[in-house]
């Protein structure tokens, strides 16, 4: 099938003899050869967020010769980054992922312009981002995101190399090509918001964005070549644990809201409001939050607190506050272990699931009940720098 | 036929990768996973007792909603593929 990707004339790039030696082993195969090294060297690509699919992604793209690259991060490298977001370095702890990424990029093709854009990607400034590339790859890792990518890709014509990863599992595909489905032809729409976990919170095997990510540069090149055959109509299953490579045939939804034959999505929207999220002050406002410190004073003067612990028993075993375990799953067959008339502080790692644990108790009848702000992470940061954090 | 499970579900079937079970249909397949794994079924089913939307479903590689939906007919040998939306990669 035909490339998306616009054809440019290809004689208006060369290779320069140290270009000819770096790219040789591209250059004595036919289906790259020099015209697909001039067209690797005039393409754009947008990589979206340089994180655990963006690491492995941007260096193989940068090493393949791909022109120039776009990176969208605001983020800034920490050490639970390091077991897998692999274009970053230890001493670049604390850094700008764009900072770092970009100098890892320039050390291993300094031919390749690097563009920082160091923003978070919004319905106000996705499509002018978009507009000066040919390609743009989705590594991402929340669903606003996902599928603000998918409609500002379908809206500008470029195709979304598309990967995602849980745990030991992973799905790559390219959305939003001329005749190919798109994100939501998959999913017409998101889960609830706290359905499905995080990696922060799920955790994700560390090689498994290498798995991802390599697929996904490699079907970036594809389309660039316009060579072979891409993963469109196609979802790649990926479970790592099993070693186990599924696919699952894709169908363009003609009742699409954004690519069907009568779009009703015109225009970008508000993927929070889209996804069911609330704003992130009113969320970190709600709920009968307690902080570390204010914890920490109660528990000192004696006071009668029941503490929760809802993580799973192997977070446990990393580090506790001694508190009563109940996995959350486990709280509605448990409940009855708890007692209604005492004061609960539940925890988890980062607040995330007490405060669906909180919502239940409240739910059930409990009504003394807290959450822990920021999880044992937070307690970790600002009351026993002893503790470790995860 | 064997019902694949994905990692974010595997919770609630004490872990499998897949479950075996006999069944005519994707409907009665996906009835005999819910009786024997009761915990699995409010994340497949919303409270009008409805498949969720975020939930894909799929008999070998074809996605069910373009068969018959949850009345297509299913074999010994098939493999039924649960497939919900992931959202991770950049974190």
């Amino acid at each position: 099938m035909r490339s998306t990707i616009e054809e440019k004339p290809a004689q208006a790039a060369t290779l320069n003899n140290d270009e000819i030696l770096r790219y040789s082993r591209h250059l004595i195969m036919p289906e790259v050869g020099m015209e697909g090294q001039l067209k690797l060297k005039q393409a754009k690509v947008l990589c979206v967020g340089a994180g655990g699919l963006g690491s492995p992604l941007a260096l193989y793209l940068a090493a393949a010769g791909v022109g120039t690259l776009g990176i969208v991060d605001f983020d800034v490298v920490d050490f639970t980054n390091l077991q897998r977001q692999i274009i970053h370095t230890t001493e670049n702890v604390g850094r700008k992922k764009l900072d770092s990424a970009a100098e890892t990029l320039h050390a291993i093709n300094n031919n390749v312009e690097i563009r920082k854009f160091e923003t978070r990607l919004t319905s106000a400034n996705a499509m002018e981002l978009f507009r000066d590339f040919d390609v743009i790859v989705d590594g991402t890792d929340n669903f606003p995101t996902r599928y603000l990518v998918n409609d500002a890709c379908v809206l500008s014509g470029k195709p979304n190399v598309y990967g995602s990863i849980f745990r030991f599992e992973g799905q790559a595909s390219v959305f939003a090509t001329e005749r190919g489905p798109c994100y939501r032809c998959l999913y017409p729409e998101p889960p609830p918001p706290g359905l499905v976990p995080s990696c922060a919170e799920g955790g994700v095997l560390g090689i498994l964005p290498g798995l991802v990510g390599v697929i996904q540069a490699t079907e970036t090149i594809k389309l660039i070549l316009g060579s072979g055959e891409p993963l469109v109509g196609r979802l790649l299953l990926i479970d790592a644990l099993a070693m186990r490579f599924r696919e699952l045939k894709l169908r363009k939804n003609p009742d699409c809201p954004v690519c069907g034959q009568h779009p009703t999505v015109k225009e970008l929207i508000d993927y929070n409001q889209f996804c069911g999220i609330r704003g992130e002050e009113s969320a970190a406002a709600t709920m009968a939050d307690m902080t570390p410190e204010e914890l920490k004073r109660r528990l000192d003067a004696g006071e009668d607190l029941f503490v929760l612990d809802v993580r799973e028993p192997h977070e446990y075993q990393i580090c506790n506050l001694g508190g009563y375990l109940i996995p959350l799953n486990d709280l509605p067959k448990r409940i009855s272990e708890l007692d209604s008339s005492r004061e609960i502080v539940v925890h988890c790692k980062m607040g995330g699931r007490s405060a669906k644990a909180v919502e239940f108790l409240n739910k059930s009848g409990f009504h003394k009940v807290h959450n822990l702000a920021g999880g044992i992470n937070a307690w970790a940061e600002r009351v026993d720098p002893k503790l470790p954090k995860y | 036929m064997k019902i694949f499970i994905p990692t974010p579900l595997r919770q609630y079937v004490e872990r499998h990768p897949y479950v075996e079970v006999q069944a005519g249909t994707v409907a009665e397949a996906l009835s005999a996973l819910t009786a024997r794994h009761p915990d699995l079924r409010k994340h497949l089913y919303n409270n009008e007792g409805k498949l969720r939307a975020f939930v894909n479903l799929y008999l070998n590689d074809e996605d069910i909603r373009y068969l018959q939906n949850e009345q297509t007919p299913v074999q010994d040998g098939d493999a039924l593929s649960i497939v919900p939306s992931i959202a991770g990669g950049g974190c």
